[in-house]
Parts: structure tokens; C-alpha cells; sequence
């Protein structure tokens, strides 16, 4: 691929996620605004591949270290994520779905 | 097979998934399963990860940087796996700033590698991929010290808002600052200028925050929140990897919406958050207005109160933030179980946005394995306090404060509240008579229908738990 196609592909990516981002969440209940909040914190914590993939082509030893900070940070944000989420929604596990239940 | 291939179908899989997880998420009955496919996702964009670096032969010879990664991972992931697991429920929001902070902290870090590649002239590099370096190293700067501050000011380093003129005029001077900066950048200012852009960063993240009032620091941070979504766009951008394209453009659109989401919830707008600085006036004494007449309110004593509560026919409880750091959600469940037991009526009285995010309260009367049954929204409850013997307002303040009905000058004027005062007695369990969290009086308290139960909410309940039993 040249340059401007792989450009161009990039930005296609980039207002196609903008859509469906919007889409997908559309109507969420006030009581799973938190968890949801927290989920998607989760979901970028894909910013550990990127630290994975700076620290893999460093050339000098500060772009080493800078790099592994960012792996660091990334895990956290990613695996601290997924469980704190976990935690919030296994307290509404046994419970009845909120929409249409009445008393 | 080619491991580029490999990975790149791999990467379509996740990007697949987190838009299941994130689907699944948004509803009550399949939420935990979205947070799950969520993670498999990840699972899978982390093995196509290492199928491409190790091997795509991305590793540079006779470098230490595979062994760093996996160090890194474990490193952070016990971190963060140890903290969200041990976090009490009550400082979730805080933990979610803080995990947010680490994701943009990282971005900016990406980023500074990605521009010094650039400056040393490695790799190729097309001005689309050089402006998202540069956007990725702003907005992730501002994510990581704006959660900073957002924690801080949630940990209660730093409560109230601090606002004045000067503060507006420096933030804007700050702001034309940082395009100035990048204009410099763009016209070859190189790493001197860079750094120069990442402590104006800092600046303009603190500038933004510190006007902001504690009660707003949910849709702060989920603000943030979609920020660090960006950044991380951004830096899919530098490096030419879809899968942060899509996964950080996914929260940045996702979680803008969830901020509007919140603020709808909380009857503000966006610039109202952001402007307009909400608890930052002196703080009203109680019965010190000027030309009002003196406020006098009632006290009640824990025998008296549990006779009351003996002779009534429906209670409905308020939970607010102050039960929930008094950590009172267990003792307040055993309350209403024994209340209950003498053929009591007992609901919940959720509020939107009750405990310091919307839904958190949810969350903790689960905790607490308050049954889903009892657990009712504003607009169900409301229509019952009129025929309610007992609105037991436990650690909750600003969310029955009458003046949002009609007190257009009131900060919380036109959010929706929960109708207590409309009860035929109103218990108030509070430490003292200070304003909550928006900073305002609360008229509540000098209703003549109310009586004040002074205490830290665990305690003063517990008392009461007492004395009902002893009640018989």
C-alpha cells in the first residue's frame, strides 16, 4: 500500500469507530453509567500495545525506559480496568433487570 | 502463515468483540457478560500483539526490549490487578481516575518516544502521524494530571472549587499558549519545543480542573475518560496500528456520549460543569442568612426515633454518599430487615445520581445485598412520599434539598430531587447541619416535619438498630 491509501485507510477506520462508538451505546440506564464508564477505561488500556510496540523499536536507552513506563501505565489502566468493572457488575449478578420491573 | 496476517486477524477479532462488550454493557442483564467479552478481546489484541513483535521480527537485535515487555506487564498488571481488586466500593470513582490517569499517561509517553523518532529522523513519518503524535502528547498529558487532580479532589485533598477571573483569564492565556507551542513545533521547533508543549500541558490541565467542584468530578472524569480514548487514537495513528485506532476511538465517541449521558442525569450541561464552577461561593452558614428569619431545627433522640419508627405503617430510606463513606450500607440493610420484620413497608429511594457518580449508589446497596425489590428510581418513588409515614434521609443532602425546585439563583436549581419533604415526618441522619457536597443550605432541616439524628450515619444507625430491638 502507498502512503495516501494508508492514510486514507486510517482515517476511513477513524470515522467508522466515531459511528459506531456513538451507535453503540445509545440508551444506557442511569445505574450502569459507572460501569460503563469503567469499561470502556478498560478498553483503552489497548495503549499497552502501542507501549509495547515503542519499547520494542527504541534505539536509545531513554526511549527504552520511556517505553517501558508507557508498558507499565498501560497495564495497569488495562488489567486494573477489566477488574474493577468486573467487581462493580458482579454485584448486580443475581439481581432482576432494572428496565420494566415493577416492585 | 504470514505472522502479520495472523495478527491482523486477530486484531479484527478483539475490535469485534469490544464493540460486542461494549453493547452488552449498556444493558442491565448482560453487562458483566460485556465487561467479559471486553476482556477477551483484549486477550486476543494482546496475543496478536506478540505474534507481530516477536514474530514479525520487530525486536531490534541484542535488545533487552522483550524481556522489558513482559516485566512491564506483569509489573502493572499485578499493580492494577492488586488495587481494583482491593479498592473499597466507596472509592471506585477515585480508582477509576486513577486508572484512566495511567491510560493517558501512557499515551504521552508513546508519544515522546514517536517524536523523538521523528526528530532523529528514524522511521517514516507523514504529517498526519506527526500532528497525532502531537495531539496524542496534549490531550494525554491533560487525561494524566487532569485524573491527577480529579483523584485528589475525590480523596478530599482538595474539595471545593476555586474560581475568580484571574483563573478564566490565565486559562485562556494558557490555551493560546499551547497553540502557540504547537505552531513552533510544526515549524521545526523540535524536542525543546516538545517538552516546552508537554509543561504547558500540565498548566492547562490543572487550570481546567481546579475550577471545578468535587460533585462534578464524575462527569470530569469521564470527560477524561473519552480524552484518553483520543489520545490513544492518536498514538494508533503514530505508530500505523488500526487496533488503537479503533479501540480508542470507540471510547473517545462512547465515553462523549456518557458525559452527555451524565450531565442529562444531573440536569447540567457541559459548559455548566466546565465553567461554571459549582460549589465555589463562601459557603452558607446555617441561620446566619442575612434578614431571614432564624432557622431552628429539632432534634430526636435514638429511643425516641425507634418508638416512631415502631408505629408507622411505610419508611422509605434516602441513601447518600455520607452513608456510603460511613461505610453504613450493611447496618442500614439490618435496619430496615428488622423494620420490615413488624410489618414495616420499606423502600429505597435511589437517586440519580446519588454517591459520587451515577449508578454508584446501586452499586453499593448491592454491596450490601439490599434486595433488588426495595431498590426504586426517582420517578417510581416519587409519587409515594406523600402517602409515606417515614422519609429517612441517611448521609444524603443536596438531592432532597427543596431550592432545586424553585431557587433559580441555587447551583442546583432544575435538578431533579427526590420529594421527602412531601413525607408526613422526615428523619435526617447527619453528622452536623453543613452543606453537601454542591455547598449550599438545605431547608429540609428546619422543616417543621423534620427531626435531625445526629451522628456518623454507621454509628447513629447502629444506635437505632439498638434501640428498636430494645423497643421490642
Amino acid at each position: 500500500m502507498n502512503e495516501g491509501t494508508l492514510i486514507l485507510y486510517s482515517i476511513y477506520i477513524f470515522v467508522l469507530a466515531v459511528f459506531v462508538g456513538f451507535e453503540v451505546i445509545s440508551k444506557v440506564p442511569v445505574q450502569l453509567h459507572t460501569p460503563l464508564m469503567s469499561g470502556t477505561n478498560a478498553i483503552h488500556g489497548i495503549v499497552m500495545l502501542g507501549g509495547m510496540l515503542v519499547l520494542a523499536h527504541a534505539a536509545t536507552p531513554l526511549l527504552v525506559w520511556l517505553g517501558f513506563a508507557a508498558v507499565v501505565l498501560g497495564a495497569m489502566n488495562l488489567f486494573g480496568g477489566f477488574v474493577v468493572t468486573d467487581r462493580m457488575l458482579e454485584m448486580f449478578k443475581t439481581k432482576k433487570p432494572a428496565a420494566g420491573s415493577k416492585s | 502463515m504470514n505472522p502479520k496476517i495472523l495478527s491482523d486477524i486477530a486484531y479484527l477479532t478483539s475490535a469485534f468483540l469490544f464493540i460486542i462488550g461494549l453493547k452488552f454493557l449498556s444493558h442491565p442483564k448482560r453487562a458483566r457478560r460485556g465487561n467479559q467479552l471486553a476482556a477477551i478481546g483484549m486477550a486476543f489484541a494482546i496475543v496478536a500483539s506478540f505474534i507481530f513483535i516477536w514474530g514479525g521480527g520487530v525486536l531490534r537485535e541484542g535488545s533487552n526490549a522483550g524481556v522489558l515487555i513482559i516485566v512491564g506487564i506483569l509489573v502493572g498488571g499485578l499493580v492494577g490487578t492488586l488495587a481494583a481488586r482491593y479498592v473499597a466500593m466507596t472509592e471506585m470513582p477515585q480508582m477509576v481516575a486513577l486508572l484512566n490517569g495511567c491510560g493517558g499517561g501512557a499515551a504521552a509517553l508513546i508519544s515522546t518516544v514517536e517524536f523523538a523518532n521523528f526528530a532523529a529522523g528514524r522511521g517514516e513519518s507523514d504529517p498526519l502521524a506527526f500532528g497525532a503524535t502531537l495531539f496524542g502528547a496534549v490531550i494525554g498529558s491533560l487525561s494524566f494530571w487532569g485524573s491527577l487532580m480529579a483523584f485528589g479532589k475525590l480523596s478530599g485533598f482538595m474539595e471545593r472549587a476555586i474560581t475568580s477571573t484571574l483563573q478564566k483569564l490565565l486559562t485562556l492565556v494558557v490555551f493560546v499558549g499551547l497553540i502557540a507551542v504547537i505552531v513552533w513545533i510544526g515549524m521545526g521547533g523540535g524536542t525543546m519545543a516538545f517538552y516546552v508543549l508537554l509543561g504547558v500541558s500540565l498548566v492547562f490541565a490543572l487550570l481546567m480542573v481546579i475550577p471545578i467542584g468535587g460533585a462534578d468530578m464524575p462527569v470530569v472524569i469521564s470527560l477524561l475518560n473519552s480524552f484518553t480514548g483520543l489520545a490513544v487514537a492518536a498514538t494508533g495513528f503514530s505508530l500505523r496500528e488500526p487496533a488503537l485506532i479503533i479501540s480508542g476511538t470507540l471510547v473517545g465517541a462512547s465515553g462523549t456520549l456518557l458525559t452527555l449521558l451524565m450531565c442529562k442525569a444531573m440536569n447540567r450541561s457541559i459548559t455548566n460543569v466546565l465553567f461554571a464552577g459549582v460549589g465555589a461561593g463562601p459557603v452558607a452558614k446555617p441561620g446566619a442568612k442575612a434578614g431571614g428569619p432564624a432557622k431552628t431545627h429539632r432534634e430526636i433522640t435514638a429511643d425516641d426515633l425507634a418508638m416512631l419508627l415502631g408505629n408507622v405503617q411505610s419508611v422509605i430510606v434516602i441513601p447518600g454518599y455520607g452513608m456510603a463513606v460511613a461505610q453504613a450500607q450493611h447496618v442500614t440493610r439490618e435496619l430496615a430487615d428488622m423494620l420490615a420484620g413488624k410489618g414495616v413497608d420499606v423502600k429505597y429511594a435511589v437517586h440519580p445520581v446519588a454517591g459520587r457518580m451515577p449508578g454508584h449508589m446501586n452499586v453499593l446497596l448491592a454491596e450490601a445485598n439490599v434486595p433488588y425489590e426495595q431498590l426504586f428510581d426517582l420517578e417510581q418513588i416519587n409519587p409515594e412520599f406523600e402517602r409515606c409515614d417515614v422519609a429517612l434521609v441517611i448521609g444524603a443532602n443536596d438531592v432532597v434539598n427543596p431550592c432545586a425546585r424553585y431557587d433559580k439563583a441555587s447551583p442546583i436549581y432544575g435538578m431533579p430531587i427526590l420529594d421527602a419533604d412531601k413525607a408526613k415526618h422526615i428523619i435526617v441522619v447527619k453528622r452536623s447541619l453543613n452543606p453537601g457536597f454542591a455547598g449550599i443550605d438545605n431547608e429540609i432541616y428546619y422543616n417543621p416535619k423534620t427531626y435531625m439524628f445526629f451522628g456518623d450515619a454507621k454509628g447513629a444507625i447502629q444506635k437505632l438498630v439498638e434501640a428498636v430491638k430494645t423497643a421490642g
